[in-house]
């Protein structure tokens, strides 16, 4: 029942590691432009967008996987152009990359369209009286007064694209030291009845999980005392 | 090509797991949401963090953790077998336990954010009136925070029909017992069924944006009641 | 008949309440942040007090000394919420019925929810709901709901502040109009030391938690008068 930490192989908390740090820098400024667009956009797709924007929230990541198969794969319309350009990521890390941004994505925009909105806006009439230009605006109040929420974004989209399991297997498969992540290691571990060497894994992630929690607990705080203090005056 | 040989089982079965489903997490939702929105105790942060924690939790650690109490050497699973001579690893059972277990998180939040927004001083007011607690419960909480449950129902039956990982885990994946959409579309395409995939894969992309489309305006709609009855005055 | 004494420690300064009151109008009026809310929410058993004592008609619903802490539902106390308060989701009449008290152990029954309904001049709101009647309406259904509890004293808090002049100039006059109807005492919060004048037969004035009495009614003191 013993093991040798030695025995172990790393890799699926690098593969993991990597993948969710990239994934969150892709969904942070993707998810910033997308929530700045929708929050200001006022057409008739509106609601249309941010249904495309939210599904992979709703989605079973198999779905995810599947979708992501028939854009990426060999006769996908993106699997073609990578293709002529004489490259893949169906099966190699950019996969896990690809898998783990989709699925944080939305958290990210969510939950920074949600401060978006929640800012006075006569704040930003205010600084258009003024004549400061949409650019100053964005980076001087928007984004400092939705801090908290960026913040609090970065660190779900961050944990979700961490743990994700369904769609990472299905678009990145499950080769050791190239497209195993830790979730996947803890299935195959469990499947194969090595308990020891799935709980090693468990309790690791479960480390990572637990600062984040309580970043995010922290952050949250922070927010609501923001939201009191906003008040109080 | 003909319907034919496409499987509705699994469609089926998706179904009773997240009826099944919804319905433990609607039953223990409320009353929890209830006592964390609305009393004081110690270790509540504790409460709260074990709650949500499937939230943030990887679906494969919580196929490991359900292993771990309801296997044949756990807790729960040796008492199933000694008492009721029954078990859930590898049943049905199985595929609604982890599907109650990552939806509870989704409907317990949406609740509890519900009632918190109650303004407390309804509920004074029922005090002043004579009302005893658990009728200021049925009469002025739940029906106030009613936009939140029915938003926390949907999302929590939209997460048990699209739950993965766990249910792979603890459920397996044997046709016609235990495998249900998700775990359907990751093997058809395993296979090569590309077609039963597809069709899978079209239903549950439907059903997730109509979840979506559906959230977003109910969500519209409780707000401007709200600002209605504000703003008259 | 109301008698409260008591201490509330507050987090900037320490609440001391010495207030009897047999009937009509007692005003409380102070700066906010003065203390004026806590002691209502004291008398009715919203917030609890340091110490000291609380007696409604002779019988102690709040004592440190004996223990005694009555639940806010069984003081028989109407509280009327500055901002009404009402309940969103039920119609004027279902939240004037909500305290009715069950027919067999109300001391009064020929109260009903007609008779204060015509009293406050809402019988045509019956079935509308909060959110589609104005503020001097809500605020009258919010006085007929406690009324309906038939409570042994009334507390007001700030009833009148959200309202426009003259809503405010006719509500002042049927808040007149229903303490001699009602013949309980009321306890009034304003901050509008006019109002206090208008309404008060007793009139006292809250500085940082530490009161001083500006008016004594007359009954009071004809009562003061024959104990001496």
């Amino acid at each position: 029942m013993s093991f040798d930490l030695m025995e172990i192989d790393f890799a699926p908390l690098i593969i993991s590691l990597r993948a969710a740090t990239m994934a969150t820098i892709v969904t942070f400024f993707l998810g910033i432009a997308a929530a700045y667009f929708v929050s200001g956009y006022q057409g008739k797709f509106k609601g249309l967008i941010d249904g495309v924007l939210t599904l992979p929230l709703v989605l079973p990541p198999t779905v995810l996987g599947f979708l992501l198969l028939v854009l990426f794969g060999k006769n996908g319309p993106l699997g073609k152009f990578l293709t002529a350009i004489g490259t893949t990521v169906i099966f190699s890390w950019p996969a896990t990359v690809i898998a783990a941004s989709v699925v944080a994505f939305p958290l990210m925009y969510r939950t920074v369209r949600s401060s978006f909105e929640q800012i006075d806006q006569n704040i930003i009439y205010a600084a258009r009286t003024l004549g400061v230009s949409e650019w100053k605006i964005f980076w001087k109040i928007t984004i400092p007064l939705s801090w908290p929420g960026v913040a609090a974004g970065t660190v779900l989209a961050f944990a979700r694209a961490l743990g994700d399991f369904g769609a990472t297997l299905m678009i990145g498969g499950n080769i050791p030291g190239k497209t195993l992540t830790i979730p996947a290691a803890i299935f195959f571990a469990a499947e194969s009845g090595d308990m020891n060497k799935a709980l090693l894994w468990v309790i690791l992630i479960f480390i990572i999980s637990l600062i984040v929690m309580t970043l995010m607990n922290y952050w949250t705080d922070y927010q609501r005392k923001l939201i009191i203090s906003a008040g109080r005056k | 090509m003909s319907l034919m040989d496409f499987s509705f089982i699994p469609i089926i079965l998706s179904l009773k797991v997240a009826f099944a489903a919804v319905i433990i997490v609607t039953c223990t939702s409320i009353p929890l949401a209830g006592l964390m929105a609305k009393r004081e105790f110690l270790g509540k942060d504790v409460v709260e963090s074990i709650i949500t924690l499937p939230l943030v939790l990887p679906p494969s650690v919580i196929g490991f953790m359900l292993l771990f109490v309801f296997g044949k050497n756990g807790p729960v699973g040796k008492l199933l077998e000694q008492w009721f001579h029954t078990r859930i690893v590898f049943t049905l059972a199985g595929a609604v336990v982890a599907a109650a277990v990552v939806a509870l998180p989704l409907m317990y939040q949406s609740v509890k954010v519900a009632m918190e927004n109650v303004d407390p001083n309804l509920e004074k007011a029922a005090r002043t009136l004579g009302a005893k607690e658990l009728r200021i419960f049925f009469t002025i909480t739940l029906p106030l925070a009613w936009n939140g449950i029915v938003a926390g129902l949907v999302l929590a039956f939209a997460r048990s029909l699209g739950e993965f990982g766990a249910t792979l885990m603890i459920a397996g994946n044997i046709p016609g017992k235990t495998q249900t959409m998700p775990l359907a579309i990751y093997f058809a395409n395993e296979s090569g069924d590309t077609r039963q995939a597809s069709i899978l894969v079209i239903i549950m992309t439907v059903f997730s944006f109509m979840v979506i489309y559906g959230l977003n305006r109910w969500g519209k709609g409780s707000q401007k009641d709200r600002k209605g009855g504000g703003d008259h005055a | 008949m109301l008698k409260a004494h008591f201490e509330k420690k507050l987090p900037s300064f320490d609440l001391e309440a010495d207030i009897s009151l047999s009937n009509g109008i007692l005003a409380l009026v102070g700066p906010s942040g003065a203390g004026k809310t806590t002691i209502l929410q004291c008398i009715a058993g919203l917030q609890t007090p340091s110490q000291g004592e609380i007696k409604i008609n002779d019988k102690a619903v709040f004592s440190s000394e004996q223990g005694i802490n009555v639940p806010i539902r069984n003081r028989r106390i109407g509280y009327v919420f500055q901002d009404y308060a009402l309940f969103p989701h039920m119609t004027v009449e279902k939240n004037v019925m909500y305290g009715m008290p069950k027919k067999d152990n109300s001391p009064n029954k020929v109260l009903t929810v007609s008779n204060v309904l015509e009293m406050l001049k809402i019988e045509h709101l019956r079935q509308r709901y909060p959110n589609q009647i104005s503020g001097g309406e809500k605020q009258r259904v919010s006085l007929a709901r406690a009324l309906m509890t038939e409570p042994e004293l009334l507390l007001l808090d700030e009833p009148l502040s959200a309202l426009d002049q003259d809503t405010r100039k006719t509500l002042q006059q049927e808040l007149l109009r229903l303490q001699a109807q009602w013949r309980i005492p009321f306890i009034l919060v304003t901050h509008d030391p006019q109002e206090a004048e208008m309404l008060g037969d007793q009139i006292i004035k809250l500085d940082r938690g530490k009161q001083e009495t500006i008016k004594m009614s007359d009954k009071f003191n004809e009562t003061l008068r024959k104990i001496k």
